[in-house]
Parts: C-alpha cells; sequence; structure tokens
C-alpha cells in the first residue's frame, strides 16, 4: 500500500516536471509563432523590404516604414556599446588581475546593485541627471542646442545598464583562464602587463566577443529607460544630439492607440517579431561562436 | 565447508568512452564474509563496486556490460526495480555524505523509504540503529541538530547507522576509513568483523594491513583486471602471480 | 623599447583605475539623485493612500496602489514561476544525468528565452490576452511576467542545484530512494538557500518590471481586490506621474522610484544575509 502510493507521487512527481519541461522547452516558439500570427496581416499586405527600409511612418494612412526606428535603434545601441565595452573590458583585467581579491568582494556587490536597478529607476535618473548634463554641458560644449532627450541620453544610460551584464561575463572569463599560463608568461621574463595584453587577452578573445555580444542583444531590446531619455521623434537623426526613436519604444508609446487604426495592432507586433528574431538571432551566434571555441580550445 | 556465494559478477566490462577500465571480470563474492577489493588506486575499485549497486548510472560517461547476480537478480538488467534492489545494499562511502536533515531523519528517510510508518516504531529503530553503530551515546540529547554538525567521524557512524537501518544483505564500502582519525577507523573495522555474521561485506581498500587484518577473501586488481582472487591465506600467504608478490611486497605503488 | 612598455604600462594602469572606479562612482551617482530627489517628496500620505480625484493635477492622495498592485503581481508571478520552474530545474540535473547532450540542448533554449527583452513578452502576452478574450488584469499581467521570470528562476536554480555533490546521489540511491525522492526530498533541502536566492532574484526582477506589464496589467487607482481587473503597477506609477508637467506630480514620480529601488535594494539584501548564513550552514564536503 504505501509502495504504491511512492510510486503514485513519482508519477505525480514526473508528470509535473515533464508538463513544466515541455512548457519552458516551447517558449521560443510559441512567442515567434504568436507574435507572426499576430503580424501577419501586416507582412502579407506589404513587401518586407518596404516595411524594414521605408522611412515613411503614417499609421493613420495606412504608412508603416519601421527605418527610422531600426536606425534609431542601432544608433543607440551601438553608442551605448562603445562606450560601455571599453570601460568593462578595462575594469574586469583590472579586478581579475591587479588587485586583491578582496576588492573582487566589494565590486560584485556593486555589480548586483546595478543588475537589479528596475528599467525605470535609470530612466528616472537619466532625466534626473543625464538628459540636463548633455543640455548644459555636454550640447553647449559641442556648440549645439538640445534639449538633452537623444540618442546621446540614451547610449549613455543604457551602457550603464549594460555595464554589470557584460563586466559579470567578463570576470568570469578572466578567472577561467588557468594560472598555469600566467605563471609560464612571466616566467619567460614578461612584465604582468606584457602578460595581460599578448597572453591573457588574446587567450580570453572569444569569451570578450560572446560579453559584447550578449551585451548587444540586452541592450536592443531596452525599452522603459530609453523610452524616457530618447525623446522619441520619428526622424532620422543626423547627430548623437538628435532625438530619436527606437523599435521597443516604439511599441510601449502606443499600446494605447494601436487598437484604433487598422493595421496598427499587427504592425507593432511586427516590431515585437523584429526585437525577437534579433535577440534570438545574436543570442544564438555567440553560443554556437563558445561551443566551436570550447571545442578547438579542449 | 565451501561458502555459498551472495553476489556473482560474471564477463563485467565497464567502458568509459573509448578507454576500457574494467576488463572482463569475473568474481563470487561469498556470503556472511568480508571481501577485500585491493589495488594500487585507479585500478577500477571503485567503479567496480558502483557496478554492484549500478550506482554507475549516475556517470554519463560510463557503459556497463556483463553480469551482476545478487538473489538470481541481474543488476545491470533490472530496469527500475533497481531502486528496491539497491536496499539489500548499504553502502559507506570515502567520505561521509550525511543527508541535508536532522541526523534523526538521516536515520528515520530509509526506515520510512521502508515503509515503516508508526511513529513509536520509528523511535525505537532509530535508537536501535544508533546504537548499533556506537553512536547514540553521543548524539541522544541532539537528534534534532542538523547531521553536518557533527564530526567526520561521528557522520561516517551516522552514515554506518543509516546503511544498516534500511536493513541490507550486503554492505559495499569504498575506503570507508580513508577521511577518518585513527580511533574512528578501528571501530569501523572492528563492526565490519562483528557485522560479518549477518552481513555480506564488500569492502575496496588500499592499505594492505587493513586487508591483512579483517579480509576473508581477498580480490587484487590491476589496472582493471582482477590479476588473483582467493582466501586471504591463499593471497598474502602465497601469492600465484608475478603483479601480486610485486604489490605485497611493496616494490610497486 | 623597455622604457615605453613601461609608460605603456602606467597608462593603461590608470585607466583601469578610472574605469573601474567610475562604475562605482556612477552607482554612487543613481542612488544618491534617487535618494535626493524622492526623500523630499515622500511621506506617510504617498505610502498610504491611493490617488485622490485630481491626484494627477497635484491634488491629495498617494501610490498605495501602485505599492500593493506591484507587490500582489509580483508575488503571483514568482510563485508561479517557482511551481513551474523548481520542477524543470530538479528534472534537468536529476533526471537527465546521464544525457548530456539534453541537458546542454534545455540549457541553451533557457538561455536564449532569459535574453529576450521584456516588451517582447509584453507583446506575446497582450496578443495571447486578446486571442483568449480576457482584459487588462492582474491575472493577465501576472502570467506574463511569470513567463518573464521563468527562465531566470530556473537557470539560477540549476546554477546551485548543479553544486550538490554525486556522493549525496549515491548515498541517497543506496537507501532505496527513487529519483523523484532524491530530487524533491534531498536536492531541494541540500540547497534551500539557493533556491530561495533564485527566488528572491526572480521576485525583485518581477517588481521592477515594466515593459512586460505595460499592456497587459492595466492601470487603475484602486487597491488591488480581483484577478480579474485591472491592477496599478510601481514601474509603471512612475512613467505616468514622471509624464505629467505638473511638478508636484513628478515630485511624486521620484518619490515613487524612491520606495521602488528601496524595495529592490531590500530584496538584494535579504538574498545577500542569506547567501552568507547559506555558508554557515551548508554541509560541506
Amino acid at each position: 500500500m504505501y509502495l504504491l502510493n511512492r510510486i503514485q507521487r513519482h508519477r505525480v512527481n514526473y508528470t509535473w516536471m515533464i508538463v513544466s519541461l515541455l512548457l519552458v522547452a516551447s517558449l521560443p516558439f510559441l512567442l515567434f509563432l504568436g507574435l507572426y500570427l499576430k503580424s501577419f496581416l501586416l507582412i502579407h499586405d506589404y513587401h518586407l523590404g518596404d516595411l524594414l527600409f521605408s522611412k515613411v511612418w503614417k499609421p493613420g494612412s495606412g504608412k508603416f516604414g519601421f527605418y527610422p526606428f531600426i536606425v534609431g535603434s542601432i544608433w543607440v545601441t551601438l553608442l551605448a556599446m562603445l562606450i560601455s565595452a571599453p570601460i568593462c573590458l578595462l575594469t574586469a583585467i583590472y579586478v581579475t588581475q591587479y588587485t586583491r581579491k578582496r576588492f573582487l568582494r566589494i565590486m560584485h556587490p556593486a555589480i548586483d546593485i546595478l543588475a537589479g536597478i528596475p528599467s525605470v529607476v535609470y530612466g528616472v535618473w537619466g532625466i534626473l541627471v543625464i538628459v540636463p548634463f548633455i543640455s548644459r554641458f555636454v550640447g553647449p560644449l559641442f556648440g549645439v542646442q538640445t534639449l538633452g532627450y537623444s540618442i546621446l541620453a540614451a547610449a549613455l544610460v543604457l551602457s550603464v545598464m549594460v555595464i554589470p551584464f557584460i563586466l559579470n561575463i567578463l570576470i568570469e572569463v578572466f578567472r577561467t583562464i588557468p594560472v598555469e599560463l600566467k605563471e609560464a608568461s612571466l616566467s619567460l621574463g614578461a612584465t604582468q602587463w606584457q602578460t595581460v595584453k599578448s597572453v591573457l587577452v588574446k587567450k580570453a578573445l572569444p569569451g570578450i566577443i560572446a560579453a559584447y555580444g550578449f551585451g548587444l542583444a540586452r541592450a536592443f531590446g531596452e525599452t522603459m529607460a530609453v523610452l524616457m531619455v530618447v525623446g522619441n521623434v520619428v526622424k532620422l537623426p543626423k547627430s548623437v544630439f538628435d532625438p530619436g526613436y527606437t523599435l521597443p519604444a516604439l511599441i510601449a508609446n502606443n499600446y494605447g492607440e494601436m487598437l484604433s487604426i487598422p493595421k496598427y495592432e499587427s504592425a507593432l507586433m511586427f516590431a515585437a517579431l523584429i526585437l525577437l528574431a534579433v535577440s534570438l538571432f545574436f543570442n544564438l551566434v555567440m553560443h554556437f561562436f563558445i561551443d566551436r571555441y570550447n571545442k578547438f580550445s579542449a | 565447508m565451501e561458502p555459498t556465494t551472495k553476489i556473482h559478477i560474471e564477463n563485467l566490462n565497464v567502458y568509459a568512452g573509448k578507454q576500457q577500465i574494467l576488463k572482463n571480470i569475473n568474481i563470487e563474492i561469498p556470503k556472511n564474509k568480508i571481501t577485500v577489493i585491493l589495488g594500487p588506486s585507479g585500478c577500477g575499485k571503485t567503479t567496480l563496486l558502483k557496478c554492484m549497486n549500478r550506482l554507475t548510472d549516475l556517470y554519463p560517461e560510463l557503459k556497463v556490460t556483463g553480469k551482476v547476480m545478487i538473489n538470481d537478480k541481474n543488476v545491470l538488467e533490472a530496469g527500475e526495480d533497481i531502486v528496491k534492489l539497491r536496499q539489500y545494499m548499504g553502502l559507506l562511502s570515502q567520505r561521509p555524505y550525511p543527508l541535508p536533515m536532522t541526523i534523526y531523519n538521516n536515520i528515520a528517510f530509509g526506515l520510512k523509504l521502508k515503509g515503516v510508518k508508526k511513529r513509536r516504531n520509528l523511535h525505537k529503530q532509530v535508537v536501535r540503529y544508533l546504537q548499533q553503530a556506537n553512536l547514540w551515546d553521543e548524539v541522544k540529547n541532539r537528534l534534532r541538530e542538523p547531521a553536518s554538525r557533527l564530526s567526520i567521524g561521528q557522520q561516517q557512524r551516522l552514515c554506518l547507522a543509516r546503511g544498516l537501518a534500511v536493513n541490507p544483505e550486503i554492505i559495499l564500502a569504498d575506503e570507508p576509513t580513508s577521511a577518518l582519525d585513527p580511533i574512528s577507523s578501528q571501530y569501523i573495522e572492528e563492526k565490519f568483523v562483528e557485522l560479518k555474521n549477518d552481513y555480506t561485506i564488500v569492502l575496496v581498500t588500499h592499505v594492505l594491513r587493513q586487508a591483512r587484518r579483517i579480509a576473508d577473501f581477498v580480490v587484487f586488481m590491476y589496472l582493471g583486471e582482477v590479476i588473483e582472487q582467493g582466501t586471504v591465506e591463499e593471497v598474502f600467504g602465497n601469492p600465484k602471480m608475478e603483479k601480486t608478490k610485486q604489490y605485497l611486497g611493496g616494490t610497486f605503488n | 623599447m623597455k622604457y615605453s612598455g613601461k609608460i605603456e604600462e602606467k597608462v593603461f594602469k590608470i585607466l583601469m583605475v578610472i574605469a573601474t572606479y567610475s562604475i562605482l562612482a556612477v552607482l554612487a551617482i543613481i542612488i544618491y539623485s534617487i535618494f535626493a530627489k524622492g526623500i523630499k517628496a515622500l511621506s506617510w500620505e504617498i505610502l498610504s493612500q491611493v490617488p485622490q480625484g485630481g491626484y494627477y493635477y497635484g491634488k491629495g492622495g498617494g501610490i498605495l496602489n501602485a505599492i500593493l498592485g506591484s507587490l500582489s503581481l509580483a508575488f503571483g508571478a514568482t510563485l508561479l514561476a517557482f511551481i513551474v520552474g523548481l520542477p524543470v530545474a530538479l528534472y534537468i540535473n536529476v533526471f537527465l544525468v546521464r544525457r548530456k547532450k539534453l541537458i546542454t540542448l534545455f540549457r541553451f533554449i533557457l538561455d536564449l528565452v532569459w535574453g529576450i527583452p521584456s516588451i517582447v513578452y509584453g507583446a506575446f502576452g497582450f496578443s495571447m490576452m486578446i486571442l483568449l478574450g480576457l482584459q487588462t488584469s492582474l491575472l493577465a499581467g501576472m502570467l506574463t511576467v511569470t513567463l518573464f521570470i521563468l527562465p531566470i528562476m530556473i537557470r539560477s536554480m540549476d546554477e546551485i542545484l548543479q553544486t550538490v555533490p554525486i556522493g549525496l546521489s549515491e548515498a541517497t540511491y543506496s537507501l532505496g530512494a527513487n529519483k523523484s525522492e532524491l530530487a524533491f526530498k534531498i536536492f531541494t533541502r541540500q540547497t534551500v538557500s539557493g533556491i530561495i536566492t533564485a527566488i528572491l532574484l526572480s521576485f525583485g526582477r518581477a517588481i521592477g518590471d515594466a515593459a512586460s506589464v505595460l499592456f497587459t496589467a492595466g492601470y487603475t487607482d484602486n487597491l488591488p481586490n480581483s484577478l480579474m481587473e485591472p491592477v496599478a503597477t510601481l514601474p509603471l506609477s512612475i512613467f505616468f506621474q514622471l509624464s505629467s508637467p505638473v511638478p508636484a506630480v513628478q515630485d511624486r514620480a521620484y518619490a515613487s522610484a524612491l520606495v521602488l529601488t528601496l524595495i529592490i535594494l531590500l530584496v538584494s539584501l535579504f538574498s545577500r544575509g542569506l547567501g552568507k548564513r547559506y555558508h554557515k550552514t551548508k554541509i560541506n564536503f
């Protein structure tokens, strides 16, 4: 009797596990399918190339050109990566090679807090600090009149947001490099810096690239903080001081009106589909990249 | 009098990827005796022991073929029955692994799995097995403390008590004294000699003196093969194989 | 030659120090500006009342609706994610030990799902809502956030379950336990503080995310009272108040941001304290 109960309990647990697993494993496909079906109306009626590369965005008259949003997203993302990539690399090298272990114990909570701060709070900080900083200081410095709500502001906020993400991976990458490698280089008479430059960074290069790739994918989909400081003007930006608009911001800003205009909902779902595709693509490529690299180095 | 065979191993081969770590093992382990599996480290002793209760399942790289017969059942082909079969065999590993629960529940866990339900009965048995492992006096006032607070020696005795509590017929011990202090080690050895009246004991060790002290039968292994097996007198007194002589003479490690 | 190498090292070392401390400085600036600006507008009234008539033009009231709304939404989502996530993490680590390729595949899928932006979950949740004929509601928001935090929950649990020593599995199997007993009775107990840390981490993510609840949870001035009614959330209340032209309302947005930040800090502080204690009482091998 008791044994039967044990077996029954095992069966219940097993079913619970399998059902949950299937749900989770099918999630990316469900997301893709759901968004695809929802944006089908738009994809069906328009040429894909027109959607992606037309500059005219007038939902009221049925014109859906995503180009300004795509360009805005790319500008903001690349600029943010340009700022945070060197900072993260320098910091990762510093805390793993030049400081004692104790320093990591200060660094780790700081990274965790940075990672935990909600997107909206980053947005608030952007409005409080970054936007005025740009309109009052950086803009005049370059002789530009700007309100501060700009590509640059979004990139700056975003660069801080991806730091914990990239830095965590980089620290891990540098810590997993075997000490023997370092010792071998040092014993050949290389200085600490020569070792870092020509041995460690070379060895860590695939990891560094992967960290940047993951960071980029993360930055591309960031919504609220960017939305709050980027200015949200549908226009191709000419400089980093111009306001812009990003794909996530487009979705978030217009959910209220989307049901009243035909195909508007489809258009926003299409934007979400682009984001999903970009995210999956980057993560896939980076995973295969790491995989290949691990196989070669093993 | 010829002792009856408890465990019968036939043509056992174990592969880890392309490497073969056990080669055509054929041994018989007699009932109610202490059989010591002896050999230098890395010779496959532990793997052989893990084949007996199919803990090899936990290692994705291992592939096992052959027969391990216990009570006329092939452990390797037991399917899901292995869960029951494992209760015939108590395990004592190199380092104690107490379950992440109280001292009391470490013993009660196996009892409950066996179907002991009544509280009173449970308590009685917990006390009995703790006494049997000579641990009762030390822990009777701290039964609700986590088992992790015990010393290593105490933890190993707790693991022995826990293993005995599921009422096995066989005790599989994998260098159970290697992490212990001399006094705890001596206790475990004495306990084994006492327990062999009721249990069949398989002990893996690389300590020659320990083997000589408590073994009835000895299986000498080297590089995944059984070189020689027999009674302790035969193997230690008059080894037939050159490798065995060398090992016993201490000329190789 | 050697001399220039030394200068190069010096320059880079200075750059490294600057980079490292600038990160710490930025963190300090963020915390400081949120506190300095938020504390001025923070009052008992804001914490204890729902918006009164004309609240968004500067009249009285507070954000209790958003605080309680966010807490209940995050609690519900975390609970659901735990119910779905724990068995998945256990399955991967106990049932699949012999299937290395499957383990790699599932971890890969989870990492993929982890990387998907929350706005995509929001859009997906919204389209599902329409499909099922649901209104924006606590339930819809909760389900969407559950999907969003699931990979975070599972992967963090997975990381901690991987630390369970194989000897413990061997010991448990030898006592005659089956796989699900090993999973639910031993693995969970051995890693209990790690699991709680994973839960707290997911809770923090759930309460801080705005993009996934924007379409699905809706917004209301009422306290949460039903799964089928819209619910206010803190991130959205910050966002909405901040878009108001009235300075007094903007100030309350800053106060709300402070409240949200405090909740997040508290959660992470709690999980950190737990982590320390965890090292003291866990069974060491």
